[in-house]
């Protein structure tokens, strides 16, 4: 059925808000892919089940998700509207809510319980994880199943486009847009307004493009794929605003190809948006014409960066180019285009929907909005964030993420993904915006938050990033190619105890030729690890060249496992060693033979008594 | 629009033909700025990075390679600030490090007075400065070689190693290699007409069938050698 005007669509809408009563429970099971990995699936069919054999289909229904963020308790059901929250939830429990659901009723033994009084908490809003978060973005993917553009109506969807289209105002849009203050999820933070205000201008000649970047090549970074399964139609009805402001003719939405039920979510809805005449020829009646197509992308990291990005999806090799000139002024096949982040495309909806005002009184000075970041590493709650700008660290790793997961003290954050730098516990007073990470030495990136404690060695983790980063650059500047190869070596050389000062000594002058002369932002980032380890944490890397010590117990090749006097001879170690390499008759002190020692840690893992040490 | 931009080249008020690179520009006014990947008659490419200058004011101020830059009106340039020289230096250390037996960049470090190099030492047949490739395609239009990987796996040569149908071995790629190693051996380096530089015994000096062959490469040392 395709709408032919406006009219046409409010009356839909109306036909879809009148059934959405709230005596309906909604049992709410996210399945992104995290969901799914967790036994989401099993969970989805005990509901379903559930509802026909005890009779309460009428009063109760099921809702499948995507992610909402709490990755670590999935499979989780959210009853809504009253928004009890079940963490971990096994197939067998699931009756038991749906039918305390049905009564309005808590089972309270299955909700979240208090970390330190056990006392049951069933209002995911009164979850400390949950607390301090402002879900701006991440709790529309609560309430709409990505696979029916009907549900995506229903929660208020597509109303922001058709204001839009209504008040038919470019200016207006861009004008909305600047006001807000919204910058550039993807890590850069441009403003939003002012490069559709520069694509406004450009001539018209054959063709405009706006482009999705959904490459998300950051290791442990996953927020857009969550946005992208678990609420396509947010980005296609952003990307639907920018082109009636901007004039733009076709869009893409550039997703890697590792993305699968992403790219399957994001193909239902454009074909479920098209069918509606949201898409296409004469929108919703109106003279806008726009369309978007989806490029799957092979995961190069490189692929993010813009230029990369453009000539990945003209089909040639992923390598960046010179800039000027910049894809505004001549991008796909030479048009001018414009790139954003998905989180900035979700944003849109949001902004024109709630108005510009209201969306810049929320996060921090030139710095309003949210942004959602994936926190993971040693800490208590991971998963994905949603927070005002301007939050400190402290608030983020303390508060939300609970602290420390082990009964060591968190040492620093990593922030930015690979090419981003570490901030020491001292400075977790610093608020999360653009511009303090950037005075910090690290980055926004697109918002990985990686939590180390006392057994994170930096020096480790700067040569894990340099690995990543000597093979995702694209190879063609010789001083990011052979300058990220040269740092892990000099890197590799400091964690096995080969090191010695004049290697810090290069090390450093080395990284900031790096980042002076190499052309994209891969490379001008790549010393980042280095430089900002070097900068909190010399004195670790010092340890490792002058005392042969790894601090953290990490670097292999400088740590010994020893057995002290706790041992109780009950040889679980020996039974856990690959290697071999631990003796001792039962009942008395074992000791492990270094020679044969391969330092796997399994009898660290396998001793109940704390008698295995690292040293 | 007359086409003519104004900008500053070391301290120097001068007016440039808009459309022309930094390096271009700054040639035409004779100030030096080493290059590798950088020729005549091909595309910038920008991979080499030894021709950075410096632009803009402090604090503010980045380097950027001169070959790939176009020149902007009101541009500041210095070409051989300490910024630049440090960076020159660093790049040329790292090129020793992995090809010394390049005279090309031997000549290039000498002339910089790099008396060191602090890295481990490798010998790579190629520094991936792409001139082969756009000699190649630009000027032989053949384009049977390009890159291939990305990273550290990043290396030149045909589809799937074999031997490219557009290849007419003209040997061009040779001629312009910084590195001095053969290029146009594609799959069968027995077959290689010339080693290509001094720094490599061409295989023509002992392989029978290529006696006294006198191939292209000016001036051939291989040549030079029997004569003797
Ligand atoms: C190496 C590299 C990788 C990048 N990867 C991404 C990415 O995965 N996703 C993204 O949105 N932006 C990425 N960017 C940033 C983009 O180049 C670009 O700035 C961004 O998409 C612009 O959108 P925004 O203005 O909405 O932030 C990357 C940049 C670099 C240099
Ligand atoms: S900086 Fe690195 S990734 Fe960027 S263009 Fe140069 S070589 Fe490629
Ligand atoms: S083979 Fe020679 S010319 Fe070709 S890229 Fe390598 S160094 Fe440059
Ligand atoms: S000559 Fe300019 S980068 Fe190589």
């Amino acid at each position: 059925m395709r709408l032919n005007s406006l009219e046409a669509f409010a009356e839909l809408r109306a036909d879809l808000f009148n059934g959405m009563e709230d005596a309906v429970r909604t049992l709410v099971i996210p399945a992104g892919t995290c969901g799914r990995a967790s036994g989401a699936e099993e969970v989805i069919q005990a509901a379903r089940k559930a509802l026909l054999q005890d009779g309460i289909a009428d009063s109760v229904r099921v809702r499948v998700t995507g992610c909402h963020g709490f990755c670590e308790m999935e499979p989780s059901i959210l009853v809504l509207p009253d928004g009890v929250f079940y963490p971990r939830v096994k197939p067998e429990d699931v009756e038991r809510i749906a039918l305390a659901a049905s009564r309005s009723e808590i089972v309270e033994e299955l909700v979240w319980a208090d970390a330190d009084t056990s006392a049951p908490i069933p209002l995911q809003e009164d979850i400390p994880f949950f607390k301090k978060q402002r879900r701006a973005i991440l709790s529309r993917s609560e309430r709409v199943n990505p696979e029916d553009i009907e549900s995506y109506i229903a929660s208020g969807g597509y109303a922001a486009l058709f204001k839009v289209l209504e008040r038919d105002d470019p200016e207006w849009v861009i004008g909305e847009v600047k006001a807000s203050g919204l910058r550039g999820r993807g890590g850069a933070g441009f403003p939003t307004g002012m490069k559709w205000e520069m694509l406004a201008k450009q001539p018209a000649g054959d063709g405009k493009y706006l482009v999705c970047n959904a490459d998300e090549g950051d290791p442990g970074a996953y927020m857009d794929r969550s946005v992208l399964e678990g609420n396509p139609h947010i980005i296609l009805e952003g990307m639907l605003i920018a082109a009636c402001a901007t004039g733009a003719t076709e869009g893409i939405i550039y997703v890697r190809n590792e993305y699968p039920l992403a790219i399957k979510h994001l193909h239902l809805a454009l074909e479920q948006a098209r069918e509606l005449g949201l898409l296409g020829h004469n929108i919703l009646g109106t003279d806008y014409s726009f369309d978007i197509r989806v490029v799957r992308g092979a995961g190069a990291f490189v692929c993010g960066e813009e230029t990369a990005l453009i000539r990945s999806i003209e089909g040639s090799m992923g390598e960046p180019r010179q800039r000027p000139p910049f894809p505004i002024q001549r991008g796909i096949h030479g048009k001018p285009t414009s790139i954003n982040n998905v989180e900035t495309w979700a944003n849109i909806p949001i902004i024109l929907e709630q108005g510009a005002e209201l969306f810049a009184s929320v996060g921090a000075e030139r710095n309003s909005g949210t942004k959602i970041f994936s926190l993971v590493g040693k800490i208590k709650n991971t998963g994905l964030v949603e927070v005002p700008m301007g939050m400190t660290i402290q608030e983020i790793v303390y508060d939300i993420g609970g602290g420390p997961s082990g009964d060591s003290n968190i040492k620093a954050v990593q922030t930015g993904g690979p090419s981003g730098g570490c901030i020491p516990a001292s400075r977790f007073d610093l608020p999360i915006d653009y511009d303090s990470l950037a005075r910090a030495g690290s980055i926004m990136g697109s918002g990985g938050m990686i939590v180390m404690d006392g057994r994170t060695c930096v020096v480790d983790v700067a040569r894990y990033f340099m690995g990543f980063l000597k093979d995702e650059s694209c190879g063609k500047c010789f001083t990011c190619r052979k300058g990220t190869q040269r740092m892990y070596e000099l890197l590799d050389d400091i964690s096995s105890g080969k090191g010695t000062v004049e290697h810090l000594d290069l090390l450093e002058k080395l990284a900031l030729v790096v980042k002076d002369t190499t052309m994209c932002g891969l490379g001008q980032t790549s010393a980042n690890p280095v430089l900002s380890t070097l900068r909190y944490f010399r004195e670790e890397y010092l340890d490792h060249i002058e005392n042969k010590r790894c601090p953290a117990g990490v670097c292999k090749p400088l740590i010994r496992y020893t057995i002290n006097e706790n041992c109780t001879g009950c040889r679980a170690c020996a039974k856990n060693c690959p290697a071999d390499a631990i003796s001792g008759e039962r009942k008395q002190r074992h000791v492990i033979d270094a020679e044969k020692c391969i330092k796997c840690g399994n009898c660290l893992a396998a001793c109940k008594f704390n008698a295995v040490e690292v040293v | 629009m007359n086409g003519m931009i104004n900008m500053t080249l070391n301290g120097l008020a001068v007016s440039v033909e808009k459309g022309m690179t930094i390096l271009e520009a700054a040639k035409f006014y004779g100030f030096p700025i080493p290059t590798l990947c950088h020729m005549e008659g091909l595309s910038p490419y920008g991979a080499c990075r030894l021709c950075v200058v410096e632009i803009g004011e402090a604090p503010r101020s980045k380097l950027v390679t001169s070959c790939t830059y176009p020149v902007e009106e009101g541009i500041i340039v210095r070409t051989a600030s300490t910024r630049v020289l440090r960076a020159r230096r660093m790049i040329l250390e790292l090129l020793l490090a992995s090809c010394p037996q390049s005279k090309i960049i031997q000549d290039l470090a000498a002339a910089h007075d790099i008396r060191q190099q602090r890295f481990r030492q490798e010998h790579e047949d190629c520094i991936l400065c792409g001139l082969c490739v756009r000699m190649c395609e630009e000027q032989m239009m053949a384009k049977a070689i390009g890159f291939r990987y990305r990273g550290e796996k990043r290396s030149i040569g045909t589809p799937f190693d074999l031997h490219s149908e557009e290849c007419r071995l003209c040997g061009a790629c040779m001629y312009v290699c910084p590195a001095c190693q053969l290029r146009c051996t594609y799959t069968e380096p027995d077959k290689a007409i010339c080693g290509g530089c001094a720094n490599l015994s061409p295989p023509c000096v002992e392989k029978e069938p290529f006696d006294d062959m006198m191939c292209y490469m000016a001036p051939c040392v291989a040549c030079e050698i029997k004569k003797d």
